[in-house]
């Protein structure tokens, strides 16, 4: 006879069904649940009281209908007044609609509990199961405030019948996971471990369950489970149990139980006991020799329990990795089912290799499987199991096969499915970066995958063979060559373009000695995919360009012409419009030496983690990345970066670690601007990432010095000053060394720059890279160690002597105390200027080298005129500003010899370091330079304006500034005639 | 932990949806689709396991699926389930509701959803394995039976006469859901 028969369901709800699926149409389906919904409706208002048996056709028929992807929003209350029905079917039917249809939101639990509660206690095994049902299926904290006391108590109870055990263990579990801190396993702890050896093997498979998952959270407690489950497991896999009979599936003793008892030993290290420990190695090998014996079934069944309880046990033994000739046992079983007709066991097997991959017993057991495993990626017809073989290559590499499996799989991506593509470049790019050896093979796989699934190779991949081409000075050149080479190709992928574009401006001259790739040829093929080109790649090509006019002089008068196109300069993008104008101009004006200064190329990156890898962990989820790996990937990745200096961590400190680099001035005229980094969010750490994404659309890192500060960069700037966690401005130690002899001297060198070598000694290299605004200022000190021994209780201090007190506001960050040898660390400095000034603040800096306390002061060169706005004006203009500041105090006058050659560029590009606007025919004199601006403090702004002479047959100079203050007009003129 | 139990048919209509996690019934829905699009695509005879789609949570889960006859049995796990027992559990269930409803078909499941889910409680609860023994879930199901005829029978005698079977459009016998499952896979129209 069957179970269910069919011949005694509800008439109303078989016909109702009928005719949904007799509609023709979506529309008269909607008609017809409409109408049966307004039936419904009206049945649950209606006067008349409904039986019970209506009321269970109705609610069936709104399951119906919610199944069917219907709202359904009344008929709770219906649904809840059948909980308290004493007939089974109504009440049934009455949790049923509750457990489908009720979230742990519902304003109803509380009915729902009061009637959960009467079933619990009326003693009658059906109810109680509905109820813990109940409870199990909508787990809300209510329930758990209710019910979370008593449910220990039902599945301890000696009386409770096996059935309400195994709800009650499920329904416990439940509300331990919903709301764990009003589950109070304390007491119950024992008892709930000894249900592993209950008579009934449904309750331990229910318990087995909830002890797993409390294991997990409370190792300790429950550590006792350990032997317990060994036994059991002992019992099963040797068939001693008698108590088998119904849990033999397809001739295969208890599979299901089995899995769970492997899975909860997962939860602890092996145990430590000797005789458990050599039990459960006895069961372990029994499950892998069962493996070779002839199957007892021709079922798939079979075969599936069977290999089920493999696998767990497998992963046991990978988990324990302790047991090298289990080890190699279960790579050897794993080894078979790779090659099984079965595609779940293929599957399977690829899936639990990539884990015993990690092993070191069984590392190199896994790799005898290479061949196997790549013709799986080529051949096996199922994705997911294409994804494994993939998955498990990546986990097999290591040196001594890594070119071999980077080739396979990028062959392989060239027909790969669009599903796994970004992870297999991922992939391909971290292996052929962690097991590089040779840079050229390195560049070469790089360039391979931009061509093969260029769409699929995201910025980190780029970005990363950037840096690796910039840190390494031996590839540097074959990168070129190889760059200029795939460029030829007719249609080469946009990142093509770019990583092109970038390494060509940077080392475009490694090549141009030979005439088939000399300047304008790279020139020309750069622009030939110009207009292809997205905005953020043209933008690169542009500084690309720039950098040519640079590397190639030849190259100025054919570059500038496309600068100055209307498609560049007026192009409608901003971004592209104002690179074109800025650079043209930049080309025009400033001298040789200027351009080679501010083009120089790129300083070397300083060694991170590995952006793809950080890009792969995110895509994976944790996990996916083991931590051996991430770390042999950043011990890898330092090696191949050439080791430059080790402390990477600071987001802010970017090109400050390096200390390879043998000037400083070239490492701050690479940095970008330094509070964009500070602005940055701290993403994942990765340095590529930072490095350019703050540069927002426009993606490629050059140049961004030369352009404005953003609106960002203000606002920090402006908070600065209200920095609590400075030193007081005034705080002098009284031991401070006076200033240098020659810090004057210093000073002077940084009224027309902000960035350079500041000092240097035998130990010591400052570097200072500095921006202002309005009146507000941001210095970067560069503290260089350039001995081999570390700097230790290294502090600075700067102050501003007497009234400069109140004439400037100095904040200067904390700086780390502890410079290793051959590192660099940085200090910021808000600056905010409240009047004008003469003097310049004081930096004292005091660090023990080797035991010796070496203290010395130096003037930071922050002088009046970095506070300049420029004010471009005509000469009219000019005349009668002039004429306006003609009181003799405002007026400044110095007569000079020249100290330096009196060229006409230099001193253009020394004026505008001053920071005013050099304006042109103004004077009627062409010779002299007439230059106008406004010096923002924030007390008052003060109008200045400067006309210098020069006279070349006597080699003097006559400079005056008028100034609406004599002090300025004073200084301004003490400064400036220090710089010709 | 078992996150959901989706049944449908080759057509994508769903016959049996249980959620062990919350999700709006809006997400249910997407979830039910979604899953119907990633399953139905993949050839017979591919393996049974392929990662879940992103609106359950993506490769933190897997899907293992069955297809049997007319109906896809599709059950959505985490990492702690072994992929083979699932497998073997979605065998138990097809063929507990095979002795069941005596040759089990897909119209069986559309009239007697109650019934089906009911079932399907014995077997899992609250996401976890409850009972894996078939003949226990059938003693289960069959005392629950009793006690429903028992009370419908005392009901029902009073109104009208119990003659009522499933109506079957075809007239033929229906082929179960077991006798097909190695059946090659033809669409048709139901």
């Amino acid at each position: 006879m069957p179970a269910v028969s069919k011949g005694d369901g509800m008439r109303g709800l078989a016909v109702f069904i009928s005719d949904i699926r007799n509609c023709k149409s979506k529309e008269a389906e909607i008609k017809r649940i409409n109408k049966e919904l307004a039936n419904i409706r009206s049945k649950f208002k209606g006067d008349k009281a409904l039986d019970g048996y209506s009321k269970k056709k109705y609610v069936c028929k709104l399951l119906f209908i919610f199944l069917l992807g219907h709202d359904i929003d009344f008929g709770h209350m219906e649904a809840v007044n059948l909980l308290s029905s004493n007939k089974y079917t109504e009440k049934q039917i009455g949790y049923l609609f509750i457990s489908v249809l009720v979230n742990s939101n519902s304003e109803l639990i509380r009915l729902i509990n009061n009637a959960i509660k009467n079933d619990l206690s009326s003693r009658n095994p059906t109810f109680m199961c509905l109820a813990l049902h109940c409870i199990a299926n909508v787990g809300s904290r209510e329930m758990a405030e209710a019910f979370a006391g008593e449910i220990p108590r039902i599945l301890v109870a000696g009386d409770t019948m096996d059935s309400v055990k195994q709800s009650a263990a499920l329904c416990l579990l439940r509300l331990y996971k919903t709301s764990p801190d009003l589950v109070l396993m304390g007491e119950w702890t024992s008892r709930v471990v000894h249900l592993l050896n209950d008579q009934h093997m449904g309750v331990v498979t229910a318990a087995i369950s909830l002890i797993t998952c409390l294991s997990q959270k409370n190792p300790d407690e429950f550590k006792t489970c350990v032997s317990l489950a060994v036994s059991r497991l002992s019992r099963i896999v040797s068939s001693a149990s008698t108590d088998l009979q119904d849990y033999t599936y397809y001739f295969v003793p208890a599979p299901w139980l089995s899995c769970k008892l492997l899975r909860l030993l997962q939860c602890y290290p092996p145990p430590e006991d000797g005789a458990v420990k050599g039990r459960l190695v006895e069961c372990l090998e029994t499950i892998l020799n069962k493996a070779q014996e002839p199957p007892k079934s021709k079922k798939v069944q079979h075969s599936n329990a069977k290999n089920a309880i493999l696998f767990e046990a497998i992963s046991l033994i990978i988990h324990y990795d302790s047991e090298p000739n289990l080890l190699v046992r279960a790579c050897n079983q794993l080894g078979q089912f790779l090659q099984h007709r079965e595609t779940n066991l293929r599957y399977l097997a690829l899936e639990s290799m990539c884990t015993l991959a990690s092993s070191e017993f069984s590392h190199e057991a896994v790799k005898t499987h290479i061949e196997t495993v790549i013709n799986a990626l080529k051949t096996e017809r199922d994705v997911s199991v294409r994804q494994r073989a993939a998955d498990l290559l990546y986990a097999m590499c290591d040196r001594s096969n890594a070119k071999q499996i980077v080739a396979e799989m990028l062959s392989y991506l060239e027909t790969a499915d669009y599903s796994i593509r970004e992870e297999m470049v991922l992939k391909v790019a971290i292996l052929a970066e962690k097991y590089a050896v040779d840079y050229s093979w390195y560049v070469d796989t790089i360039l391979n995958l931009i061509r093969i699934a260029g769409d699929y190779v995201s910025e980190e991949v780029w970005y990363r063979v950037i840096q690796i081409v910039i840190n390494r000075d031996d590839v540097q050149g074959y990168a070129a060559k190889t760059v200029f080479e795939a460029l030829q190709a007719p249609a080469c992928h946009e990142n093509m373009v770019k990583v092109g574009g970038y390494i060509l401006g940077e080392f475009g001259n490694l090549i141009a000695g030979d005439p088939r790739s000399s300047p304008l040829v790279q020139f020309n093929l750069l622009h030939s995919k110009f207009h292809l080109c997205s905005v953020p790649t043209r933008a690169l090509l542009l500084s690309a360009y720039i950098k040519f006019i640079n590397l190639f002089p030849e190259t100025k008068s054919t570059i500038q012409e496309v600068l100055r196109s209307d498609s560049q300069i007026r192009n409608s993008d901003v971004e592209l419009q104002q690179r074109a104008v800025e650079y043209l101009k930049l080309s025009s004006i400033a001298s040789t030496d200027v351009l080679a200064t501010v083009l120089e190329e790129m300083p070397p990156f300083p060694e991170r983690e590995s952006s793809i890898l950080a890009k792969l962990k995110k895509k994976k989820g944790p996990g996916a990345v083991s931590v051996n790996e991430l770390e042999e990937g950043k011990r890898e990745g330092g090696e191949l970066n050439g080791g430059g200096g080790e402390r990477g961590g600071d987001n802010s400190t970017i090109a400050a670690s390096n200390a390879s680099t043998p000037s400083p001035s070239a490492d701050l005229l690479g940095l970008r601007t330094g509070p964009q980094v500070s602005a940055a969010p701290p993403s994942a750490g990765s340095l590529l990432v930072d490095v350019f994404s703050e540069a927002g659309v426009n993606d490629d890192g050059f140049l961004r010095d030369l352009e404005p500060p953003t609106e960002s960069s203000d606002s920090l700037l402006a908070e600065g000053p209200g920095d609590s966690d400075s030193a007081p401005p005034s705080a002098v130690s009284e031991d401070a060394a006076p200033p240098l002899p020659e810090s004057n001297e210093l000073l002077n060198k940084f009224v027309c720059k902000n960035n350079g070598v500041l000092f240097e000694n035998q130990l010591l290299q400052i570097g200072i890279k500095s921006e202002y605004r309005q009146n507000l200022g941001r210095m970067y000190l560069f503290y260089g160690n350039k001995t081999s021994v570390q700097f230790v209780t290294f502090t600075t201090t700067v102050s501003c002597p007497g009234e400069l007190q109140s004439q400037l506001n100095v904040q200067a960050k904390p700086v780390e105390p502890l410079i290793e040898g051959g590192a660099q660390v940085q200090q910021v400095i808000n600056i905010e200027c409240l009047g004008d000034f003469c003097e310049a603040p004081l930096l004292n800096i005091k660090f023990r080298y080797g035991g010796a306390l070496q203290n010395l002061s130096l003037k930071l060169p922050v002088t009046i005129n970095k506070f300049f706005q420029p004010t471009e004006m005509a000469s009219h203009d000019f005349f009668q500003r002039w004429k306006q500041l003609s009181q003799p105090q405002q007026e400044a006058q110095k007569i000079f010899k020249a100290s330096h050659a009196m060229d006409t560029e230099v001193i253009k590009a020394k004026l505008l370091g001053l920071g005013m606007a050099l304006l042109e025919n103004v004077d009627p004199n062409p010779e002299n330079f007439v230059c106008a601006g406004v010096i923002q403090t924030k007390a008052q702004q003060v109008g200045s304006l400067l006309r210098l002479e020069p006279n070349a047959q006597a080699q003097m100079y006559r400079l005056t500034l008028r100034s609406s203050k004599d002090t300025v007009s004073k200084r301004l003129c003490e400064l400036l005639a220090e710089q010709f | 932990m078992i996150k959901a139990i989706l049944i449908f048919n080759n057509h994508g209509k769903p016959r049996l949806s249980k959620f062990y996690e919350h999700y709006t019934e809006d997400t249910e829905q997407q979830i039910i689709r979604e899953t119907f699009h990633l399953v139905s695509k993949r050839d017979e005879n591919v393996c049974n396991f392929l990662e879940g789609g992103l609106l359950i949570g993506g490769s933190d889960n897997k899907l293992i699926y069955r297809h049997y006859a007319t109906l896809y049995f599709v059950f959505c796990v985490d990492s702690s389930e072994s992929e083979l027992g699932i497998l073997d559990l979605i065998q138990v269930f097809v063929e507990t509701l095979d002795k069941c409803f005596e040759n089990v078909c897909e119209l069986d499941l559309i009239f007697h959803m109650d019934k089906v889910h009911n079932i399907l409680a014995e077997m899992v609860m609250g996401g976890m394995v409850l009972e894996t023994n078939m003949s226990e879930i059938i003693t289960q199901a069959e005392a629950q039976s009793k006690m429903e005829k028992s009370e419908i029978c005392a009901f029902l005698s009073l109104c009208r006469p119990l003659s009522f079977s499933v109506p079957d459009r075809t007239g033929r016998r229906r082929p179960g859901l077991l006798e097909l499952q190695h059946a090659p896979y033809r669409p048709s129209r139901t």
